[in-house]
């Protein structure tokens, strides 16, 4: 029986806090937590599969053309190699997030340089690897790809244009104004399990396990791939290795697979390289952003002007939505936004963690502080004096809004001088030492969700969706949705997830999982608890149902009888989504030290303190956050994709090469979670919190560069040779 | 048996294609898939697994060459129902997220549990010699080579200094 919740309304009755188990928002620690710290938790390519034999991709070495002919006969008489799959179902790019269709294919023309041509499948992998580097191509390449943004015309994506007022009236009355431009290098998502897919087939049904974020969608792109009813694939991702974005489409290894597999009448496992990963799935596109402040004597806000360009490849729907957070974050009547995509032949430009505000709020936060330098305000105060009150384009009103009580936590945790700030105020030998600060937001996104609880004859609980854990933490939060509405112990609670057998639901991205997933268990529990309550004689509002206990009285298993009892929760998010502007936000505090004579940067601590209703487990939430601080490190000293400006190739496609946060980068980190109930981000009052964390902290880290020893950068990453080249004598 | 490798106790064959890396031979041909391939080139440290004592990337070197050697992986470090020390912390302080790293970062951290015990130094370390303290900044820069995307370093430090109190103590 299937009970759907279309909400239309702010939910405000808090449900989850009345009732009487107690465990959700408890720091308990992660369900899988044993089988992933064991190594017994199986990812995608690890599934013992008898008779699995093994593809590796062949990549263009080219930038744009035609492939002429590829020589199957030139490995064919390798040793253990079984065929060269150069099928034209083939993808050529991985697909971008919920496009629920097949993404590019036609592999024999060539778009950017790496892009997959065939599959060659061996016995083993070293067979296969080396075949499929001997694999013969014949190219006809076409000169005079674009590679480079500034090459092109670019073009403006007008559903994001805002022109309100009159900026530039506004920018020459304002006491106070900035017009700067900063730029952000392209990053990797650079998740640590690459994509992987072992695809079988029986001659009527095909599966594939594989590391993908979100099964729904993923499904509908396979099935359109291939040509294949989507009643006939079935996709398995139990534990996903990362994603930040890069398993939201399916990608090229897991299409290739399935082709194979049933070509071949054998089951086949396709691992991109680290390199591959790198260079045909997704890129987040470089930007150039024009920031335009304009303020009145007491820094409040006239005028608001953010003009960014990015790129893609031709063809590609996405555009970094760098302005996302900009369109409401601080009031002012005279705004100007406008986002323009240049269409080069570099790699797929797509989803990478936070898409959008990772690298607007950075640029839009230094220029903050470069307001607040020059109208003479703390820049915490700069930040209190222009939250507005609903949102200042749309005049909706904020679904909730923590901002300033963040602001204010932050600073006073972190310890926060609120004193005239001037650079260059303390020095330790060789080091600079400053502090620096800047808002967090991210929009809240919810999506139509389905999962299905049961309650066992011998009371205890079995919740099922499609919905992945990518490390976010959704076996753990579901089982304390599920025990709190049930009266369980969330270690009574069975979560199996990512089956696309199983109810579906939007999966994991855009920090949507937990919200809409979660709303689809509450809503299941709810329905769950309407019939224990009729068959024990209260209404539903009165059950009290904990440790297993009806009502205080009888078990869970008495009143079921020795029956199972299922409900299908069904929730959608109705006009809610119309009616409010959702967002978490947050404020990033950090101090770094600088070297006088190398420019190095380094983060002595940081802090972010968080606002994103309410909190499910305050273990796997806080970890959340304390990845996109991670994050943030890395924005604002050292990743960046390089290109080559001769081919348009990443040059840097390894983990050596593209330099992630290591351990040493990262000091001890602080968090802060200031509890809310957002009623109308969904019933669970719930928003995401896997992207927040670093929306806006590099900016905390630059500006603290620039307190620190008198260096204002305006480009992201701020590595030793930029600042050395601005850094005062 | 041809040439033999122990593998967690039990001796194993080696494999005949030379090609093949530790990493290859133990997640595929002894199904030890506890142990990761993030990288394949020696940049992630996913792959990290103690031989003869010694933590080192079993991606980077050939199964081949590891006739007689003592190898010891995740799985043989602990099991659910039974996991060692720092297994047990890295649980109780979330030292991870998807968990794609974890078997490194616990294969490394125990290795490096015993460099610090027999005092060796770091960049991090005051002195080349002498006795060698325990601290934050000693285990990041020993733990530096495992890489962990998710972000969960905070955690992984705290779970391995808890750790280090509880066996020490
Ligand atoms: S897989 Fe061995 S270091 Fe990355
Ligand atoms: S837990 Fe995901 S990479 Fe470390």
């Amino acid at each position: 029986m299937t009970v759907h919740l279309k909400q239309d309304e702010p939910d405000t009755s808090n449900r989850l806090d009345g009732m009487k188990q107690g465990v959700i928002g408890q720091p308990i620690s992660r369900v899988e937590g044993l089988a992933k710290v064991t190594g017994t938790a199986p990812y995608a390519a690890e599934y013992p599969i008898e008779g699995c034999v093994e593809g590796v991709l062949a990549t263009a070495t080219i930038t744009r053309g035609e492939i002429l002919k590829i020589d199957k006969d030139s490995v064919l008489g390798m040793p253990g190699v079984i065929a060269v799959i150069d099928d034209p179902r083939l993808t050529t790019r991985a697909a971008q997030g919920t496009a629920n269709e097949a993404p590019q294919q036609s592999p024999r023309t060539v778009c950017y340089w790496g892009q997959p041509i065939a599959l060659v499948v061996a016995e083993t992998f070293e067979q296969a690897r080396d075949a499929a580097k001997h694999l013969a191509v014949e190219y006809r390449p076409h000169d005079g790809a674009p590679l480079s943004p500034d090459a092109v015309e670019p073009e403006e994506q007008e559903d994001e244009t805002v022109r309100q007022g009159d900026l530039v009236h506004a920018m020459s009355e304002a006491a106070h104004s900035v017009d700067v431009t900063f730029t952000t290098k392209g990053h990797a998502s650079a998740a640590m399990e690459p994509h992987a897919a072992i695809a079988q087939w029986d001659g009527d049904q095909l599966t594939v396990h594989a590391s993908l974020q979100m099964l729904n969608y993923n499904i509908s792109e396979l099935a359109d791939a291939i040509d294949l009813p989507e009643e006939k694939v079935r996709l398995v991702s139990r534990f996903v290795g990362g994603g930040f974005g890069s398993k939201l489409g399916v990608s090229e290894e897991t299409v290739a697979a399935a082709i194979a597999a049933m070509q071949l009448e054998r089951p086949v496992r396709v691992v991109m390289s680290r390199q591959q990963v790198f260079q045909c799935i997704m890129r987040r596109s470089e930007t150039t952003q024009r920031l335009r402040l304009a303020a009145d004597q007491k820094g409040r806000l006239t005028g608001f002007g953010h003009e960014a360009l990015v790129s893609n490849l031709p063809g590609e729907t996405f555009a970094e939505p760098v302005l996302q957070s900009s369109h409401f974050l601080y009031a002012a009547q005279n705004r100007k936004l406008m986002l323009e995509v240049a269409r080069i032949h570099r790699m797929t430009a797509g989803s990478v963690r936070a898409p959008g505000e990772a690298v607007g709020m950075p640029a839009l936060e230094g220029a903050m502080d470069v307001l607040a330098e020059r109208a003479g305000i703390d820049p915490v105060e700069l930040r209190l004096r222009n939250i507005p009150k609903e949102n200042p384009e749309e005049g909706l009103p904020f679904s909730s809004h923590k901002l300033a009580e963040c602001l204010r936590e932050g600073a006073e945790a972190f310890g926060w001088d609120s004193g005239p700030r001037k650079p260059r105020q303390k020095r330790k030998g060789e080091w600079w030492v400053g502090t620096g600060m800047a808002s967090a937001a991210r929009v809240h996104n919810v999506g139509e969700a389905k999962a299905r609880v049961t309650l066992k004859p011998d009371g205890t609980a079995l919740v099922e969706t499609d919905m992945t854990d990518i490390g976010t933490g959704t076996y753990t939060i579901l089982a304390q949705i599920a025990g709190e509405m049930l009266g369980l112990d969330p270690e009574n609670v069975l979560v199996d997830l990512g089956d696309t057998r199983h109810p579906r639901g939007p999966g994991s991205g855009g920090s949507w999982g937990a919200s809409s997933s979660g709303s689809a268990v509450y809503v299941a529990c709810k329905a769950l608890r309407e019939e224990l309550a009729d068959r024990v004689g209260v209404t539903e509002t009165k059950l009290d149902l904990a440790d297993g206990k009806v009502a205080g009285g009888h078990s869970l298993a008495q009143v079921l009888a020795g029956e199972p009892l299922a409900r299908e929760g069904h929730y959608e998010p109705g006009a809610i989504a119309d009616d409010f502007t959702a967002a978490g936000f947050g404020a990033f505090f950090a101090q770094v030290r600088v070297n006088h004579f190398t420019g190095e940067s380094r983060v002595d601590r940081m802090l972010g303190a968080f606002g994103f209703g309410r909190v499910l487990n305050r273990k796997t939430a806080r970890s959340q956050c304390l990845g996109g601080i991670t994050w943030s490190i890395g924005a604002a000293l050292t990743e960046a994709l390089e290109f080559d400006p001769r081919d348009g190739h990443l040059v840097n496609c390894d983990l050596a090469e593209y330099h992630v946060p290591v351990h040493r980068d990262v000091p001890d980190l602080e968090v802060i979670m200031v509890e809310e109930r957002d009623p109308a981000a969904s019933p669970i009052q719930a928003k995401g919190i896997g992207e927040l964390g670093m929306c806006g902290g590099a900016a905390a880290i630059g500006n603290a560069i620039y307190n620190a020893c008198g260096a204002r950068l305006f480009d992201y990453p701020m590595t030793p040779d930029r600042v050395l080249a601005c850094m005062p004598d | 048996m041809g040439e033999t490798i122990s593998v967690n106790g039990t001796q194993r064959s080696l494999p005949d294609d030379p090609r093949i890396t530790l990493l290859d031979f133990l997640r595929r041909d002894l199904g030890l898939t506890g142990s990761k391939k993030g990288c394949d080139h020696g940049q992630c440290g996913a792959c990290t697994v103690i031989v003869n004592g010694i933590r080192i990337n079993s991606c980077l070197t050939l199964a081949a060459m590891h006739e007689g050697d003592s190898v010891t992986t995740i799985e043989g470090l602990g099991t659910p129902e039974d996991p060692s020390p720092l297994q047990r912390a890295f649980v109780d302080q979330d030292g991870f997220q998807c968990g794609y790293c974890t078997p490194g970062q616990i294969c490394s951290a125990t290795a490096m549990l015993e460099e610090l015990a027999n005092d060796w130094p770091s960049d991090a370390s005051n002195d080349l010699e002498g006795k060698i303290e325990i601290s934050g900044e000693e285990i990041r820069e020993r733990m530096s080579g495992n890489l962990c995307r998710c972000g969960a370093y905070a955690n992984i430090v705290a779970a391995i200094r808890d750790a280090a109190t509880e066996t020490s103590a």
